[in-house]
């Protein structure tokens, strides 16, 4: 390989085409080989075609089809148009599941990031150990949720959990609270799991984007004798807001389908509690067995989510033509 | 942040009597490697099954993610751009909506509870990821490097192996690896696609393990620590690949 480079570098300069003999034929051969590369691409367009085209169409018809668990066997499914949707939108849940999945991406988002953003402010300042502490803290992002969950499970445990013991003796709680087992408290409970998954997240996306402020900015303020709550609002978040568009939107796209998280911990449960969008498909898909209005609701979920990638993809470009 | 992880750690070690107590006990000081042996005996099978759908799907997705970002980022292929676009909003599709076409795929194709159906399934999770991670690697090679290779003679393949392959290793790595760990941690088509317990993978087996078994909470955390295994792994042994790996846009759901 160091050859190559090598000859690379000694090789005469002044040639801007790739290929190796310019000229009439020169043109065919670019020509050809342009073509040659789209064998290269062409796997991943047919996978692209197979693996998320035909699910994504099939998804869409199966919201208009009565598909249920017959459907199966006799491979028949009528079309029903919006049945699927009218009855969903009806269901005495619905409203319930909405609410439920606004709270708990609202939520998770906000601490996430807040929370996040302020490890990724202490951690911006150099301190022995802490490049290893940092990664250290990665560890809750790369786990398995379902793993991750079982232990949250047993935190929150009404009885034996750890979190309960010690709400007790510091006297913040007068009683056990049933954090997984209430109708009140279990969006609660998935909420503050999922903010917990998702802080390192923040974290190391917003660390990115401190490390990109430069300090002389920071030197320059406190030189005019800004304290630091003032360089925080007047240089940091301003400068951070491109990777703020960037981590709060694909944190949403994110929290709209979480489904790990609450599938552990409660099952949405109990009583729907906390039952959002994404676990309601899943259960009158593979619970009830109802595949077309599992189907249309995560239709709807698609619809969410397009809508924020419409807005990600924006924020983006903004980010790069910001950083041009 | 990591007092869940000490505590589950703290849970394996434990005999069950401990952890149901009233009073939790904060170190293993009489601790028990009867978890671990429970863990083993029960969910080992799980383990194997997700270890062969992990390593499955790393070599699946970087056959089709490594000559794509090849094509891309280097030979300049037509519609290389839409290409991206594609996995950029490919990786926006609920999962949910996946699990549901796939179920009914693999239901007519017969490939439920087939580990061919939850790599090919678990891929999707994967493929858009590597191919823009390699493609932003590829894309820093200089181009004198594989047109020298073509003057040496070699072919697109032969320059894509010898050349470019070597340059971009820590990109192939980062991409391997996080393929590895998603579908490591993959519960969500693990559950819809597997009915059958004994092909089920770990995620699905700790799962089920805590319906039956809500009481045992040691042998619960002593898999719950087995399975984190290839994360902690992954932490030591690829630490800088990793950080590259997620500010380069890694993404999980």
């Amino acid at each position: 390989m160091s050859t190559t480079a090598a000859r690379a570098a000694l090789r005469p300069a002044g040639r801007t085409d790739g290929s190796p003999q310019a000229g009439p034929t020169g043109n065919h051969r670019r020509h050809r080989a342009r073509w040659a590369a789209v064998a290269f691409v062409v796997p991943a367009w047919l996978y692209v075609a197979g693996f998320y085209l035909y699910p994504l169409a099939g998804s869409i018809r199966m919201g208009f089809q009565n598909y249920t668990v017959s459907s199966f066997y006799t491979g028949v499914a009528p079309y029903v148009g919006w049945a699927n949707y009218t009855a969903v939108l009806h269901d005495s849940h619905f409203g319930r599941t909405v609410l439920n999945t606004a709270l708990f991406t609202a939520g998770s988002l906000v601490f996430q990031f807040a929370i996040g953003l302020a490890l990724a402010v202490f951690f911006n300042r150099r301190f022995p150990l802490g490049g290893p502490l940092r990664s250290l803290l990665l560890v809750p992002w790369l786990l398995p949720l379902v793993v991750s969950g079982t232990a949250w499970r047993w935190i929150l445990d009404t009885d034996s959990g750890v979190l309960n013991h010690v709400l007790l003796q510091l006297h913040l709680a007068s009683h056990p609270i049933p954090w997984l087992a209430s109708t009140h408290d279990s969006l609660i409970a998935v909420t503050l799991v999922n903010i917990w998954v998702g802080i390192p997240f923040n974290m190391v996306i917003l660390y990115g984007g401190l490390q990109a402020i430069p300090g002389e900015l920071y030197e320059a303020a406190a030189l005019d004798g800004a304290n630091a709550w003032h360089r925080f609002r007047h240089i940091t978040l301003p400068l951070l807001r491109p990777v703020t568009a960037v981590v709060l939107t694909l944190g949403l796209i994110y929290t709209i389908k979480v489904f790990d998280v609450i599938m552990i911990l409660t099952q949405g449960g109990p009583a729907g509690s906390s039952q959002t969008l994404t676990t309601f498909a899943y259960n009158l898909s593979f619970q009830q067995l109802l595949f077309g209005r599992g189907a249309a609701v995560g239709n709807l979920l698609i619809l969410v989510a397009v809508v924020f990638a419409a807005v990600y993809l924006r924020s983006t470009r903004e980010q790069r033509q910001a950083g041009r | 942040m990591l007092f869940p992880l000490y505590w589950m750690l703290n849970a394996s070690l434990l005999p069950s009597t401990d952890l149901v107590k009233s009073s939790p006990t904060w170190i293993p000081l009489h601790g028990t490697l009867q978890g671990y042996r429970n863990a083993f005996s029960s969910q080992g099978g799980h383990l194997l099954v997700s270890l062969g759908v992990s390593a499955g799907t790393v070599v699946l997705v970087l056959l089709i993610a490594v000559p794509a970002a090849y094509g891309m980022a280097q030979l300049r292929a037509p519609g290389g751009r839409s290409l991206t676009f594609a996995f950029l909003i490919a990786q926006m599709i609920p999962g949910v909506v996946m699990a549901n076409s796939f179920y009914t795929a693999a239901n007519t194709l017969h490939l439920l509870n087939s580990p061919l159906a939850l790599i090919l399934a678990d891929s999707t999770l994967c493929v858009p990821f590597a191919a823009l991670i390699l493609q932003t690697a590829m894309r820093q090679v200089p181009a004198e490097l594989s047109e020298a290779a073509v003057l040496d003679g070699a072919g697109r393949i032969r320059t894509l192996l010898s050349v470019i392959l070597p340059v971009t290793r820590n990109a192939v790595i980062t991409a391997g690896l996080f393929s590895f760990l998603f579908t490591w941690a993959d519960f969500l088509f693990a559950v819809t696609l597997t009915t059958d317990d004994d092909r089920a993978p770990v995620t699905v087996g700790i799962y089920r393990f805590i319906g039956a078994h809500l009481s045992d909470w040691n042998s619960v955390m002593a898999t719950g620590i087995i399975a984190s295994l290839p994360a902690a792994v992954l932490l030591v042994v690829a630490q800088r690949y990793v950080a590259a790996g997620v500010t380069s846009g890694a993404v999980k759901d």
